[in-house]
């Protein structure tokens, strides 16, 4: 896997700003980064398949079949119907949250206080369950479709007792995930700060996005060989493939 | 491990007792202020229960908010269910198994093709439960409708490294969990046919559900 590819392979880029919303469909075939821009940032995520929205990302089908409580490099993110719509490629992190879902209005009013649009313009404070449904709006989709997600470049532990924990300073500037899409993928994203970060500052940091042509999956491929439930993964995405 | 609490309401004044046999769906409507408790008959036998508002079934139980509220990812007495709207949905009022699991979703073919081979797409699941179950109701529910379930008796331990294991059940003949209804609810249960892992310890059973109307000692 190329760190750094050829910007000429590059066929979109774009900076979401901090607390900002976005979706698109990402082909099969095609890799989504999401770099950290300034450090310390969140970026939401929901997967479906384009062709058939009701098969979406399934947070539990994720972390059982691959005996994890975390998302990293050589994870994959599976659908509801046992195939795989991202596989993550590349991680310089080392750890996503998929537990904790995302900040709503309450949340945000009780820790950073309030900021109306009235007052503050474009800069009021905006959540993450409001951004998730604007955007999944746009596609015919709505509170029915807003499932747990991933909530990439923030770490929170479980201790013994099964407390959760957030953990700071999980990310860096410069920091990037790559997201292979293995089926056309609708990818539905929000950059609000997570919803345990402690921080009462309101300080939603940037994301940026790029698209690039990804290389066919080999059969050394990093996702394909963590376990052999994800090989099997992969053969019922082959199958759902098989008339292309 | 949290301290276990016992119910003082009698089975005797119940209003409602069912047995649901292993592997099959229960689906059934709980009013504001009723109590439901779902009983471990045999032990170890996980019991996957979706929650959904009874007037608007768009507003359901959701796992990441009651998790985030409650910074813990166990459930247990006290522990307060909590909706995709941030409302709280059912309280659980009385726990004699110790913890319950809200991450581990619910069996289908598919995924069980994915854990254990492809060829177990046949086996029956609790995914095909819900989708028969509400295909049947007079709800006009569907597959939309399959979000976070609870896994009562179900002990999915996660570790400080982020480790997730499906686990021999806690759970023991006998042992129940009480749950307070805090709006009119549809409750829609699979008692999981899973024959793959520990979780029904290889050997589903029936559950018994009892409700009590609200004011019940």
């Amino acid at each position: 896997m190329n760190a750094e590819p050829k910007p000429s392979a590059i066929v979109h880029r774009e900076l979401l700003p901090g607390a900002r919303n976005w979706s698109f469909i990402v082909r099969r075939g095609y890799t989504l980064r999401l770099t950290d821009h300034k450090g310390g940032a969140n970026c939401s995520a929901l997967f479906y398949n384009a062709q058939e929205k009701l098969e979406r990302y399934n947070m539990a089908d994720t972390l059982k079949a691959q005996h994890t409580a975390r998302l990293t490099k050589g994870h994959v993110c599976y659908s509801d119907m046992g195939r795989i719509l991202v596989s993550i490629v590349e991680d310089t992190c080392g750890w996503h949250d998929t537990v904790c879902g995302v900040s709503d209005a309450a949340l945000v009013r009780a820790r950073y206080g309030e900021a109306r649009y009235q007052e503050h313009r474009n800069a009021f404070h905006r959540n993450g369950r409001e951004l998730f449904l604007i955007e999944l709006g746009k596609w015919g989709l709505g509170r029915k479709d807003l499932v747990p997600n991933v909530n990439f470049f923030s770490r929170v532990t479980v201790d013994d007792t099964g407390d959760l924990r957030y953990e700071p300073e999980n990310s860096k500037a410069g920091d990037y995930v790559d997201l292979r899409a293995e089926l056309d993928t609708l990818v539905v994203l929000n950059t609000c700060p997570h919803p345990l970060d402690p921080a009462t500052e309101w300080t939603p940091r940037p994301v940026e996005l790029s698209i690039r042509k990804a290389d066919p999956v080999s059969d050394d491929d990093v996702c394909l060989n963590t376990c052999p439930e994800n090989r099997r993964g992969f053969a019922n995405t082959a199958i759902y493939h098989c008339q292309y | 491990m949290t301290s276990l609490t016992t119910s003082a309401l009698d089975p005797r004044d119940a209003v409602y007792d069912f047995e649901v046999p292993a592997g099959e769906p229960w689906l059934h409507e709980l009013r504001k202020g009723q109590m439901l408790r779902i009983l471990d008959l045999m032990g170890n036998q996980a019991v996957d229960t979706l929650f959904y508002n009874l007037h608007d079934p768009a507003e359901r139980y959701s796992a990441a908010d009651t998790l985030r509220a409650q910074g813990n990812i166990y459930l247990t007495t006290g522990s307060r269910l909590l909706s995709n709207d941030g409302n709280v949905m059912l309280t659980i009022i009385a726990d004699t198994c110790g913890r319950h699991d809200t991450l581990g979703g619910a069996c289908a073919a598919e995924s069980n093709q994915v854990r254990y081979a492809l060829e177990k797409r046949p086996m029956h699941n609790c995914r095909d439960n819900y989708l028969l179950a509400l295909a049947e109701s007079p709800y006009g529910m569907g597959k939309r409708d399959l979000a976070c379930n609870v896994n009562f008796f179900m002990n999915v331990p996660v570790t400080p490294e982020g480790g997730l294991t499906f686990e021999d059940g806690i759970s023991d003949a006998g042992k129940y969990v009480e749950l307070r209804a805090e709006m009119d609810l549809i409750v829609l249960v699979s008692n999981c046919p899973q024959l793959n892992n520990p979780c029904n310890a290889y050997n589903p059973t029936p559950a018994r559900m009892l409700i009590w109307d609200a004011g019940a000692a």
